[in-house]
């Protein structure tokens, strides 16, 4: 029996042609199987062979979502596979986004079976949940040697057309679809244990979450901007030059508030960025391109708006846990509102 | 965190290059940018130029806040 052919999708780190640094660079095609597709091909054992790798900068794949989606969805074509993997991408947000468009589209245009994997807060899980598989991982490639095999397992599944099991038994990431099963005890049974669980305080996974619709409605306009006392808030990790909190690179365990009375302009004798998850040169060269205090000011003192916030807030956004910035923008809320805050402009990189 | 700060009533314009993103997490006002390590700025302009091009994204960012949504809306610059 011929093997099943694969192609693989990885980013720039995981083809070993470097960080953040590297993370502009093109799509490229290698023969072969490369950085976790070695790992692959020791699960698909004599059943499937990676025939291609395609490696890509995560900024460049998603400052050039349109191109850089046909760029690689050609690169697949090409290789006429059976399947596409992508990643896994654990926590890494532009890598996720990524692997779920990329997966989206070969699914969509070439036909043929595709997963991904990637810990459930990745911003790519929530946009392509319900579009492809995607095995749920780890939040960093520590989980690399779980993922793996679970991916390879189901992969495997997808190309042979079998069954696929329930989200608990494939372990992927929900995607809305039912998948019936027999399960051992009948309905009855699994609601009173669950029940007697629940009396007793006991943690229990309910068989049918509610949906959660998280959406906040949006506050009415600035009515007269001339009065509005705007302040800046920040996801891009700026800080002053040193890092005073030591903010985190990544996984931020805190946010920072920093004075900015009677700053005019954010310098690199000044100012830096903590942010760990793309490359810093740009911010640290000037820090008012991820937080435009140098224009705001501008208008501040033009009577365009009425008022730079003397604070500005900060955190860096990559790894961090969504329960981490909830708190952190609560806080963040009520200081703003103290000081009679009318909107906020928050940036990201 | 734009959807924690506007839950508590003050309206937020979200300003990021990564927009299918701002989408997934619920920014209603949401301003494209240029890149992800320099959303505000283009290191490959000329100083003067480059500050032209963060004014231009800070008057949408400040024309989004001025302006009554109904819905996630994605403000072209």
């Amino acid at each position: 029996m011929s093997k099943f052919k694969v192609v693989h999708y990885i980013n720039q780190f995981f083809g070993q042609v470097g960080g953040e640094e590297m993370a502009h660079i093109p799509a490229e095609k290698r023969k072969g199987p490369a950085g976790p597709g070695l790992a692959f091909t020791k699960q698909f054992k004599d059943e499937a062979e990676i025939v291609a790798t395609i490696v890509c900068g995560d900024s460049w794949f998603n400052e050039n979502l349109e191109v850089a989606t046909k760029t690689v969805l050609d690169m697949v074509r090409e290789e006429s596979p059976d399947l596409f993997i992508a990643g896994p991408a654990f926590n890494a947000g532009r890598y996720g986004v990524a692997c779920g468009t990329i997966c989206d589209a070969v699914k969509t245009e070439l036909g043929i079976p595709v997963l991904t994997g990637m810990y459930v807060e990745n911003p790519g899980a929530d946009m392509f949940r319900t579009k492809v598989l995607i095995i749920s991982t780890a939040n960093n490639a520590g989980g690399m040697r779980k993922a793996v095999p679970a991916m390879a397992k189901l992969a495997l599944k997808l190309v042979k057309g079998e069954r696929i099991g329930a989200s608990v038994e494939d372990g992927y990431i929900p995607d809305g679809v039912r998948r019936n099963f027999f399960d051992k005890k009948r309905g009855s049974t699994r609601a009173l244990e669950m029940l007697l669980k629940k009396i007793a305080g006991k943690p229990f996974e309910t068989e049918y979450p509610m949906p959660t619709f998280d959406r906040v409605p949006p506050m009415p306009a600035i009515v007269d901007m001339t009065k509005a006392n705007i302040a800046i808030v920040t996801s891009g990790g700026i800080v002053p030059k040193g890092n005073p909190d030591r903010i985190e690179s990544s996984s931020a365990s805190k946010y920072g508030s920093y004075n900015i009375e009677g700053v005019d302009d954010l310098t690199s004798e000044t100012f830096e960025t903590a942010h760990g998850g793309h490359d810093p040169v740009y911010a640290n060269e000037d820090a008012d391109r991820v937080i435009p205090v140098d224009v705001l000011r501008q208008y501040e003192k033009e009577g365009k708006i009425g008022k730079l916030h003397d604070w500005f807030y900060s955190t860096t956004g990559n790894g961090t846990a969504v329960a981490s910035a909830k708190k952190y923008a609560a806080e963040i809320a009520e200081k703003l509102h103290s000081y009679e805050v009318d909107a906020v402009i928050l940036t990201s990189t | 965190m734009v959807k924690e700060i506007e839950r508590t009533g003050i309206p937020v314009v979200h300003m990021c290059t990564v927009t299918p993103i701002s989408m997934t997490v619920g920014a209603n006002r949401i301003v494209p940018t240029i890149a992800i390590p320099h959303p505000l700025g283009n290191p490959e302009l000329p100083l003067d130029e480059e500050y032209a091009l963060r004014r231009k994204l800070v008057d949408k960012a400040l024309e989004a806040l001025s302006t009554e949504v109904d819905d996630q809306t994605i403000f072209e610059v």
